[in-house]
């Protein structure tokens, strides 16, 4: 059975996130970065990881570079671009919204 | 920067895939790598044709993939039918290059505004008047005094500016012996800021420059001719000039885009008005006046007072016309000032050339059409033959619209391919056919800005005519219905009757530009087959001038060493020479009343009509004792009109003039009637007479200019004009102080009066050329479709016994029908609009039987050209092989 892609649209924020503090990841790099700081709790899919990496480099929020890796064969490094700083910030004052928001509704529902 | 990469990735959509499996292929090395199971790996990524779509989607922008890809599509398929694409595209190119041609021309004559403040606001003062002998003419040209009295009445209403008529004249920066031509126009002092004209140097006049007659001697040049003739030397301000003995310097420059306000003609030298010699003379019309009308002012008030100013300054002038009969001063004040709208400027070149424009673009646009036509019935047929592919295309899925941007971006490529081509044959032609109504003496210069309006017009046509001839096609197409196309098509005659109907259109309109095509022929015949009276090749003219004037002795040695050069015959003077220009003066009869009727005037020397070689009908040439008062030679008009039915030789006639003042002449002689200053108008009276002229007490007095005839042996133009600056130098070293002012050959003089009708002519007669080739191209091409689609049943018929008579009638039949079609909706469009063009033609009847019969014969001899390939195909048909394919 297939896993159930757990991050409900999160996906940007963590990915923004995570190049923010670790400067120069390829996809599967961060595929397992936010496997591993995430204890192993949410997990990107291949499926949407990488639409999601060229959607964000379209719109200017990531920048990608080729580097050549030991093995002679290249890979695809991706940095956060300024722009990805502000969407970086927008982004988490939206979480922070929709979480306090949510816990609310949690709490007093 | 986000669309642009977009757009980029759509035309690298290879290395995009081969980048993205890259990048898949190493995150599963990486996690290979790390221990985990390939097959797993592999799994766990999925489809990477699925994730490569999703990032496509994302990264190229689709609409343009599509269109790259029915670019790529519809480029195989022009090249597939390689020929016919050229044809098409080639007779769309001409057609589409005359148009941007004309459009170039007619813009830039008729519609481009002046550069100035408010085109839109700038008015010309014209008069509807009676000539003296009462005929009905429009004239725009004012007398000094009378536009002053005008301009104080206008005062507060609009702003009046005097502009001159451009003259060619005689100037220089040095000595005389460094004499050259520059285009003058006199313009009042405060034009330029009545324009809101500003300098591109140095100052331009103001009112201050124009006050006192003479005393303002200041000059500004024109940008055009100060990067021409200085090549924009700064150090020009303060330069001085000479014309005539006026010395005038030069003030500033005018700014770049004002070229004068005659479009046709760029003015290289500015004057103010009070310099011109005749701004006192209220008998002298040089200028015409522009009006600067803002709004507010009503139009009709302020032209009815000016009608009443002119009127009063007209009526007190006549009070001096004593000598002229009471009809002829009624005639003269019947006149009624008008505004025309001068947005535009106001040329002779407009009045000369608006009709002829506008026809000429009428007829580009109907080449245009039938190009087009041709291209439509192309595409049907090919349509026809891709219906399958359209109905497959449809059954998989393709929407309607994009199997119309399929059609129409074939369209595209072909109009865009077109209209480059035609972009190439226009930037050429407009410039050829200005060179072609111009002469040597009076090159036409206008300025032809391949700008955002010619650029925008191409765009327009472009853009039309894929619509034009695709539209239809592409409807056609994306409506195809799967099913039936898969069986047959449902109805197999549709598509034939729609290409008949277009052949018949096709005719109409290639009838249409035969027809214009050859009343202007005719006409430009008629013209040329004028009777002149003399002859005009081998004549060489040196048009002379002496600055204060030389006795007849002078003029007569100069004479004399031009006769003693190699290859002169004869040699010869005139005061100036036919078509030139004019003097006039009514003339009485044994004392009698002045006459209505004017009589033309040429002052000629001794020999002058041996040299011409103009027949004498009766009596003889002048003496060379005989002088003017006194001898006149009469031409037969003259006889016909004041001596009918009598020998003239040996009877009198007085020359009045406006004032009263009779001068005496015998007539000696009678020449035959020649042109005097058109060759379109009816003969004139003419009276020539000696060129020696003297005072009441008998003493000679001294010619400011002369021009000398010479018959030269040979008749050849260019080897006449090869011969000008020798004979030019010749006049010099005689050191009389007279020294040649211009040189012409009298062939031209006539050339130049014709140049309209050949350009219509030569213009006519080519469109009509293409006009017929593509309208039997395009006939060949639906009778070889419909030979095609009817194979079967041409097949049958053969195999049952049909005769080849009737075969070929069967396939013909209807085609000729709407030929019959097109040529009688031609003959009709075509007497319509001749009445439009009427007053282009000389002497043609559009009516004329012959007019007509001609394009229809032609047309017809064509089709039938046209039809046989297809007649032989079709006979040729084997109903043998057709049933067993079958």
């Amino acid at each position: 059975m297939k896993k159930q892609d757990s991050l409900q649209g999160s996906l940007d924020l963590l990915v923004l996130t995570i190049l923010s503090r670790r400067p120069k990841l390829h996809g599967y790099a961060l595929m397992t970065a936010i496997k591993e700081t995430s204890g192993e709790v949410l997990t990107a899919e291949e499926g949407s990881l990488y639409p999601a990496l060229h959607r964000m480099e379209e719109a200017g929020w990531i920048r990608a570079e080729w580097v050549v890796k030991g093995n002679g064969k290249r890979a695809r490094n991706y940095q956060l671009t300024a722009g990805g700083k502000k969407q970086l910030a927008a982004e988490e004052t939206r979480w922070t919204t929709v979480s306090s928001a949510i816990n609310r509704v949690l709490r007093e529902a | 920067m986000s669309l642009w990469t977009r757009v980029r990735d759509a035309f690298r959509g290879d290395r995009l895939n081969r980048e993205l499996n890259e990048e898949f292929e190493s995150h599963m090395e990486e996690a290979i790598a790390e221990g985990r199971d390939p097959d797993d790996v592999r799994h766990a990524f999925g489809s990477t044709l699925r994730q490569r779509e999703a990032i496509r989607r994302v990264r190229v922008a689709g609409w343009l993939e599509g269109l790259k890809a029915d670019a790529i599509f519809g480029w195989r398929q022009l090249r597939r039918n390689r020929v016919t694409s050229a044809a098409a595209i080639l007779s769309l190119a001409l057609a589409m290059g005359a148009c941007v041609s004309a459009f170039r021309l007619i813009d830039a004559l008729l519609w481009r505004p002046l550069p100035v403040a408010t085109p839109e606001r700038l008015f010309a003062l014209s008069r509807a008047e009676l000539t003296f002998e009462g005929k009905p003419t429009h004239f725009d040209g004012w007398a000094y005094p009378d536009f002053v009295l005008m301009r104080s009445a206008a005062k507060g209403q609009a702003e009046l500016v005097a502009v001159s008529y451009t003259e060619r004249m005689d100037l220089t920066y040095a000595s005389d012996a460094e004499m050259e031509k520059g285009l003058v126009q006199y313009v009042s002092g405060w034009m330029w800021a009545s324009l809101g004209l500003h300098p591109a140097q140095g100052r331009l006049f103001t009112q201050q420059d124009d006050k006192v007659p003479g005393a303002h001697p200041v000059a500004v040049l024109s940008y055009d001719y100060w990067s021409r003739r200085f090549g924009r030397d700064q150090k020009v301000i303060g330069r001085t000039l000479r014309i005539g003995d006026q010395l005038l310097e030069i003030v500033g420059v005018g700014p770049k885009s004002f070229t004068g306000t005659e479009p046709g003609t760029v003015t290289e030298i500015f004057l103010p008005t009070m310099m011109h010699r005749a701004v006192t003379r209220d008998d002298s019309t040089w200028h015409r006046i522009l009006a600067i009308i803002p709004p507010g002012t009503g139009m009709e008030p302020l032209r009815a007072k000016l009608d009443a100013i002119n009127m009063g300054f007209e009526s007190e002038r006549a009070k001096g016309f004593t000598g002229m009969p009471q009809e002829s001063i009624a005639n003269y004040l019947h006149q009624r000032v008008e505004f025309l709208p001068a947005a535009t400027g106001v040329s002779g070149l407009q009045a000369d050339y608006r009709q002829a424009l506008e026809w000429l673009g009428a007829l580009v646009a109907l080449v245009l059409a039938i190009a087009c036509l041709n291209v439509a019935n192309l595409m049907t047929a090919l349509a026809a033959a891709r219906g399958r592919e359209m109905a497959l295309r449809v059954s998989i899925g393709a929407g309607r619209w994009r199997l119309v941007q399929m059609v129409l971006v074939e369209s595209a490529m072909l109009s865009g391919l077109a209209g480059g081509l035609g972009a190439l044959l226009a930037w050429r032609a407009a410039p050829l056919v200005l060179s072609m109504i111009g002469s040597r003496d009076n090159p036409i210069r206008l300025a032809l800005p391949s700008d955002w309006r010619v650029l925008s017009f191409g765009v327009l046509l472009i853009v039309g005519v894929m619509l034009l001839f695709g539209m239809l096609p592409a409807l056609r197409a994306s409506g195809v219905k799967p099913v039936s196309a898969l069986k047959g098509g449902d109805d197999p005659h549709l598509r034939r009757r729609m290409m008949h109907g277009m052949i018949a259109v096709q005719v109409a309109f290639c009838f249409l530009v035969l027809f214009t095509a050859g009343l202007f022929v005719k006409s430009f015949q008629r013209l040329s087959q004028i009777p002149l009276g003399y002859s005009p090749q081998g004549l060489l003219l040196l048009e002379s001038v002496a600055p204060h004037g030389k006795l007849p002795q002078t003029w007569d040695q100069v004479a004399e060493a031009l006769r003693a050069k190699p290859g002169v015959e004869r040699v010869a003077e005139s005061g100036w020479s036919l078509m030139t220009s004019s003097s006039n003066n009514a003339v009485a009869i044994n004392g009698g009343p002045p006459s209505v009727d004017l009589v033309y005037f040429l002052p000629v020397s001794p020999g002058w009509f041996e040299t011409m070689r103009m027949r004498m009908m009766a009596g003889r040439e002048f003496l060379s004792s005989e002088v003017n008062p006194g001898a006149a030679v009469v031409n037969q008009t003259f006889v016909k009109r004041f001596f009918p039915g009598e020998n003239p030789v040996g009877r009198h006639f007085e020359e009045v003039g406006d004032d009263g003042s009779r001068q005496h002449f015998l007539v000696v002689g009678v020449a035959a009637d020649a042109p005097y200053r058109s060759v379109r108008e009816a003969q004139l009276p003419v009276a020539f007479v000696p060129l020696r002229e003297v005072d009441a007490k008998g003493v000679a007095q001294p010619e400011e200019g002369i021009t000398f005839l010479l018959r030269m042996k040979g008749k050849d133009q260019t080897a006449l004009m090869a011969r000008a600056e020798e004979m030019r130098k010749a006049v010099a070293a005689a050191g009389a102080g007279i020294r040649v002012s211009n040189v012409r050959t009298q062939q031209e003089l006539i050339d130049a009066q014709t140049l309209r009708e050949r350009l219509l002519a030569m213009l006519g007669m080519f469109f009509a050329a293409v006009a017929l080739l593509l309208a039997g191209i395009g006939l060949y091409g639906v009778l070889n479709y419909s030979v095609l689609q009817r194979r079967r049943e041409i097949g049958i018929r053969v195999a049952i016994g049909a005769r080849k008579a009737a075969i070929a009638r069967l396939v013909t039949q209807r085609v000729f029908s709407m030929v019959a079609v097109g040529v009688v909706a031609g003959v009709g469009l075509g007497l319509a609009s001749a009445r439009y063009m009427e007053s282009l033609f000389f002497q043609v009847k559009a009516s004329d039987a012959s007019m007509l019969a001609v394009p229809c014969a032609v047309i017809l001899a064509v089709a039938m050209v046209a039809t046989v390939p297809a007649v032989l195909r079709a006979l040729r048909v084997d109903p043998v092989e057709i049933l067993r394919a079958e």
